[in-house]
């Protein structure tokens, strides 16, 4: 379990993280969503313990991080930004490396290691050096060399940063692996991502928090964007034909829906548009509407 | 302390994966090389001459001619050489960025300090072990005695590991290695000629800067001489410099 309680960070003048508490239960992802800049590398270096609060308290499986660093950094799994690997050596050598730094001892170093390489898909690059290895392969060795000690809290920060696609899909497949033993936090640019992977968001802007979103509060969001302008029409007919739609409003050409609760699939609604012939165009989930909302909102209104 | 044996073996593996060590390795042992060469012909010269004017063989000490200025000579090379050897150690890792792993992981920050050290100090042993051959063909060909010369040799080690412990500090100073080496150099040779300014000066400052400057105790070991004294201070400004380079790091945190 995370539990960050009026954490604050300064540097300086430049308050990087302001006042900012969320926690999150035991066996799930959360993801950690703002702007660069935002301060979430800054909160997730606190949790690690390689930086001090200035104010506040957080938490791991109800350990101070300030108190008792040694226990905080035995039960953490930390995936810097910049993928921390040694070019010099080969990736055997970097997570023996890694192993006997995070104290597994040698009757189980061996196995340790099988399993981290097993999961992380790197047998095709074992005995090669580090430096010559490609970015993905780089990637999932920054995973590898997180998870290799079995941690409880595992900290990603944009584990998926400048990936193609595909392997993007592998790192994802690779985080939920590890739900059923780890607490998870990771960040990222990538609205869909957290959508997929993750049971809940933080959204933080200039170092302070702007919402807590849940998977059920952002299910219950949608946004349809249409060839052409929307008429309300339309709106009135949905809100008739799904009494789980709250609101349906018509915005220019986008269609924004609420549900009472979050749906288990929106077909039955996309047929009803699809007959009533509205040319659909793109369909955002939830999370990307509030995200956009909340963070985009308050420029508008700063402007 | 098996955390400072994981950090050292890690460290000693990149030392020797990378050309840096083996570069400087074979600087190192050509400079001295050449320098034991010259020492040598014109200890050889001074002796004609002497045998030549009477003078009793058994009275030339092979030990103060040729070793004294020998060791002299390979001092001041590695003034400027094992700075070089500990640039990397901390600079590297803030510039690759693998220092937020390292300080994240359940090992405490002298295990890593120490590690560090202990590895570029390996190397540095290693260099001096091959230097070693310089002394073995003075034996050879000649009656050295062996004790002074030990003596010299740890004096010569123990400076060496003065340099490296200010180049650890150095290294944890900054994310740039040629900055870490500038750093390192210049503090070591400052403080390596720090009683040039008491010389002038008042009785009692005299005194104080004598004992601070790395001269004065060179000086003593060469001359074969091993004093507790001596081994205390190198001993401590070891301890010192890399005490310095823990406060860095504590430093850093909370700035």
């Amino acid at each position: 379990m995370i539990q960050v309680e009026h954490v604050s960070k300064r540097f300086g003048d430049v308050k990087a993280v302001d006042d900012i508490s969320f926690r999150v239960e035991k066996g799930k992802i959360w993801g950690f969503l703002g702007p660069n800049g935002a301060g979430k590398t800054t909160t997730m270096r606190i949790l690690t313990g390689y930086l001090p609060a200035n104010e506040g308290q957080a938490r791991l499986n109800n350990i101070d991080v300030s108190a008792d660093p040694r226990a905080i950094q035995k039960m953490v799994g930390y995936l810097p930004e910049v993928v921390p690997v040694y070019g010099e050596l080969t990736v055997k050598e970097f997570l023996r490396f890694v192993a006997e730094l995070n104290g597994i001892e040698r009757k189980k170093m061996r196995s340790a290691i099988e399993r981290a390489v097993e999961m992380a898909n790197l047998q095709g690059v074992y005995g090669r050096l580090i430096r010559n290895i490609s970015r993905g392969f780089r990637q999932r060795l920054g995973i590898a060399q997180a998870i290799i000690h079995e941690p409880a809290v595992l900290i990603l920060d944009e584990p998926t940063i400048g990936l193609d696609p595909a392997q993007i899909i592998e790192i994802r497949e690779l985080i939920r692996q590890f739900k059923e033993s780890a607490t998870i936090i990771l960040s990222s640019h990538i609205l869909a991502e957290i959508t997929q992977v993750c049971d809940g968001a933080v959204i933080i802007k200039q170092g302070r928090l702007k919402a807590t979103l849940t998977r059920d509060e952002w299910g219950k969001n949608l946004e349809i964007v249409t060839n052409g302008p929307a008429d309300d029409g339309i709106c009135g007919s949905i809100k008739q034909a799904f009494p789980a739609v709250s609101e349906a409003l018509a915005d220019g050409s986008t269609l924004k829906l609420e549900f009472k609760e979050a749906p288990g699939d929106f077909n039955p609604l996309i047929r009803h548009l699809v007959e009533k012939d509205v040319k659909i165009r793109e369909i955002k989930a939830g999370l990307e509407a509030l995200y956009m909302k909340i963070v985009l909102a308050e420029d508008g209104r700063a402007s | 302390m098996r955390s400072i044996w994981i950090i050292a073996k890690k460290e000693l593996q990149v030392f020797l994966y990378t050309p840096i060590a083996y570069i400087l390795t074979a600087f190192f042992l050509l400079v001295s090389g050449f320098f034991f060469y010259n020492i040598l012909a014109w200890v050889n010269e001074q002796t004609m001459r002497l045998m030549q004017s009477g003078y009793p063989l058994d009275r030339i000490n092979v030990n103060q001619l040729l070793f004294a200025p020998f060791f002299n000579n390979m001092a001041v090379v590695l003034m400027f050489l094992l700075p070089l050897l500990s640039m990397r150690l901390f600079a590297d890792e803030k510039k690759m960025r693998t220092e937020e792993m390292l300080l994240t992981a359940p090992v405490p920050l002298a295990a890593i300090i120490i590690g560090k050290y202990l590895a570029a100090l390996a190397i540095y042993a290693g260099i001096l072990l091959l230097t070693s051959t310089f002394a073995v063909f003075a034996f050879v060909h000649g009656n050295p005695e062996l004790a002074p010369l030990l003596a010299a040799y740890l004096g010569l080690f123990l400076m060496g590991a003065v340099f490296i412990a200010i180049g650890t500090f150095a290294s944890a100073l900054t994310e740039n290695q040629v900055i870490a080496a500038a750093i390192s150099i210049s503090a070591i040779l400052l403080i390596w000629v720090i009683s040039w300014i008491g010389e002038s000066g008042p009785g009692a400052w005299k005194g104080v800067l004598a004992y601070l400057s790395f001269l004065t105790h060179f000086r003593n070991t060469i001359g074969g001489v091993i004093d507790t004294q001596d081994i205390v201070y190198f001993l401590s400004f070891v301890a010192l410099s890399l005490y310095l380079t823990r406060a860095v790091f504590e430093f850093r945190k909370w700035r």
